[in-house]
């Protein structure tokens, strides 16, 4: 039986470390000479206080959504996916390939050439340290960080040796043509007649990453594949007298995973930049590790974190752009979900298990009466 | 062709000075995988004493000073990832990844409270930095053949850190493997029950592993700021500690093994600067690219287990529950 009820599990804890970790945030600001309260107003504001605000939020929030995801699924099986950053890279790579090369006709087709693109190229990312993990017990949380490194050296290789169009000094892509533009949220919130900033770049990728955490969902809690990876992950040695094959799991889920990771390149590279730069990825990929520990890597959980730290992104960029508070407090505010929410998760866990089982203990004697 | 430019003076020297803090790292996480503590936390670490030893150097103009704020900036870290690893049994590995970014982010932000120079420090003038050493008789033995250059150019010349860093080479050797103390922790990383029951503290020995680890840490990020460039710059670790985690595992966690493969991956970060004379001796040109990402590629092979196996430390990254 569990010490504590579910909605302590589900709701109780992660929120208790979110309010740790604010409260340093806002220690943090104190410390450099800026007032948190006000630091706090500017960021409501910035990120949510008009539809541009907004348009920007969603936009970074679909990047962690695909991230989060990815790493979530990764973490059902029991494994620590870093590599979100390198899948994520070379998913970029895979969605230039499709738009620059192939003349779309409409971008309906073009964007689902581009999903399978992306997430192809991802899935073969996270497939080299899979197949490694699997086969020769390579420590997969060491291949993928040596991966991330290795797309970055393939990335600046394909830009400025390959896909550079002639003449250009920039080590990026040529811009995708026309017919693979994606609707924003302008264009497809106009057609109900709802006014939505022109210049923000959050688009139609994000109705996708929506789709993908219903995708996600379904597979892990109503597939046979779901209970699976979930068993896989809870207990190795349970699930192999069950006869779940240990290669098996680890090979799809990390192809499940690295191909999430993948796609989100539909909305950074086809949606936003629209030709692929060095670096696109932004830290995107490791953002993903924190959003997933925040939202219990559960696809409902990740979809709120990824909007948290949307807003948090979009609301730094406004603190930095008004302030003398650097965008790297967004890094701090980072490190410390993923302190909180993941390694200190015991520090947080441990007092309220006591707790509740105390408050079980003194309940537990009035059961004894009334037999 | 000229295969011997390859292994001209220059790029030695430079091989020496890259390798420094890798090698540093690359024992830092010796300790600490040894003990059973997963370190992806290098990176930070490093970089935290980089800002702090810079900063401190910079105020107060002495470099011994600095070196000082480093290694307790360092050692800060360490004690969260041992709070959080050993004391909370947390994941080591989420650990590590969140004292990444928190160095990353506060080394900036600090930065850009002390300074107001867009997250670097100022340039650190004479006294703020270690010097380059001359050894006794550099200038007089230089005109001996062969030794006489070597030993003027590529052996004498470095700052103490270097040197430093070289000896710690032989002391982690010595530490490890003849002391009762490197017996226990050695121990503690393979089989951690059997160190209980026989009485000596588990959380005790991984915590003075970390800590060890956080002091070479604090070294190699103090050397990178104060030695190696003169003054802290964003992100001046530029994955550093993963490439000495690399080596970490290209060593197969021992002390020796460290400075071969932290040379090795310094020789291809210094030939990386001198594209001329890779084209000069080989004939054709090599990619940068392919050299920046050799050290990544070659670990992956590493523990692929193609090219003899790397079997880590065997209680590595599990916290350890005492039976009750």
């Amino acid at each position: 039986m569990d010490v504590m009820p579910k909605w302590a599990e589900v709701i109780l804890v992660p929120l208790i470390s979110l309010i740790l970790a604010a409260i340093l945030s806002a220690l943090v600001i104190l410390a450099i000479g800026e007032d948190p309260v006000a630091a706090v107003q500017l960021m409501v504001t910035g990120a949510l206080g008009s539809t541009y605000g907004w348009g920007y939020t969603l936009y970074y929030a679909t990047n962690f959504m695909f991230t989060g995801l990815a790493v979530a699924v990764a973490f059902h099986a029991g494994l620590f996916n870093i590599g979100g950053e390198g899948q994520a890279a070379l998913g970029g790579l895979g969605v230039a390939l499709v738009c620059l090369f192939i003349p779309w006709p409409h971008w309906t087709i073009a964007v689902l050439a581009a999903i399978i693109g992306s997430a192809v190229f991802g899935a073969l990312w996270a497939a080299i340290p899979a197949y490694l993990q699997a086969k020769r017990g390579s420590h997969i949380v060491i291949t993928t960080i040596m991966f991330n490194f290795i797309a970055a050296a393939v990335l600046n290789y394909m830009l400025v040796n390959i896909l550079r169009p002639a003449g250009s000094m920039d080590p990026a892509t040529a811009r995708f043509p026309e017919a693979v533009h994606l609707p924003s949220l302008h264009d497809i919130l106009g057609t109900f007649g709802i006014a939505f900033s022109r210049a923000a770049p959050a688009n139609v990728s994000l109705l996708i990453a929506m789709v993908a955490c219903v995708l996600v969902w379904l597979l892990i809690w109503r597939t046979p594949l779901g209970l699976e990876i979930r068993s896989y992950g809870k207990s190795q040695r349970a699930a192999k007298y069950a006869g779940i094959g240990a290669v098996r799991i680890t090979m799809i889920a990390m192809l499940i995973s690295g191909a999430l990771a993948g796609m989100m390149a539909i909305n950074n590279v086809m949606g936003e930049a629209e030709r692929l730069v060095l670096n696109a990825v932004e830290g995107a990929g490791f953002i993903g590790i924190a959003v997933a520990l925040m939202g219990r890597s559960h696809p409902f959980g990740v979809f709120l974190a990824a909007i948290l730290f949307g807003f948090l992104y979009q609301g730094g960029a406004e603190l930095a752009l008004w302030t003398s508070i650097p965008r790297e407090l967004i890094v701090v505010i980072q490190a410390l979900v993923i302190l909180f929410t993941g390694a200190l998760d015991n520090m947080v866990r441990m007092p309220l298990e006591r707790m509740f089982l105390a408050l079980r203990a003194a309940r537990a004697p009035k059961v004894d009466a009334a037999e | 062709m000229n295969f011997l430019a390859l292994f001209d003076l220059s790029v030695l020297d430079t091989t020496v000075r890259l390798a420094t803090p890798l090698l540093l790292a690359c024992l830092a996480g010796l300790f600490s995988e040894r003990a059973g503590i997963f370190d992806i936390g290098l990176e930070g670490k490093m970089l935290a004493a980089a800002f702090f030893s810079a900063a401190i150097a910079a105020i107060t103009g002495s470099v011994w000073l600095g070196l000082l704020a480093g290694i307790g900036a360092s050692l800060v870290l360490a004690g969260v990832h041992g709070l959080a690893s050993i004391t909370f049994r947390g994941n080591q590995l989420i650990s590590g990844v969140a004292i990444n970014f928190l160095a990353a982010g506060m080394t900036v932000l600090v930065a850009q409270d002390w300074f107001q120079q867009g997250g670097r420090t100022p340039s650190l003038l004479t006294g703020g930095r270690f010097e380059p050493i001359t050894l006794p008789f550099a200038e007089a033995l230089s005109t001996v053949p062969v030794f006489g250059p070597i030993y003027a150019e590529l052996i004498s010349g470095h700052s103490i850190l270097v040197y430093v860093a070289l000896l710690c080479v032989p002391g982690t050797w010595y530490i490890l493997f003849r002391t009762r103390f490197g017996l226990r922790l050695r121990a503690v990383g393979e089989n951690p029950a059997a160190v209980d029951t026989a009485g000596v503290s588990v959380v005790g020995l991984r915590f003075a592993a970390v800590a060890i680890c956080g002091v070479l840490c604090g070294i190699a990020g103090a050397y990178l700021a104060t030695a190696l460039q003169a003054g802290f710059v964003k992100d001046m670790t530029a994955g550093r500690g993963f490439i000495a985690l690399a080596a970490l595992i290209f060593a197969k966690w021992r002390p020796w093994h460290a400075l071969w493969a932290t040379l090795l991956f310094g020789y291809l970060q210094a030939i990386a600067l001198r594209p001329d004379i890779i084209e000069g001796a080989l004939g054709f040109k090599v990619q940068v690219q392919l050299l920046d990402a050799l050290p990544y590629i070659l670990t992956v092979v590493i523990l692929a287990g193609f090219v003899g196996k790397a079997i880590p430390p065997r209680a590595g990254g599990e916290p350890y529950v005492k039976e009750r």
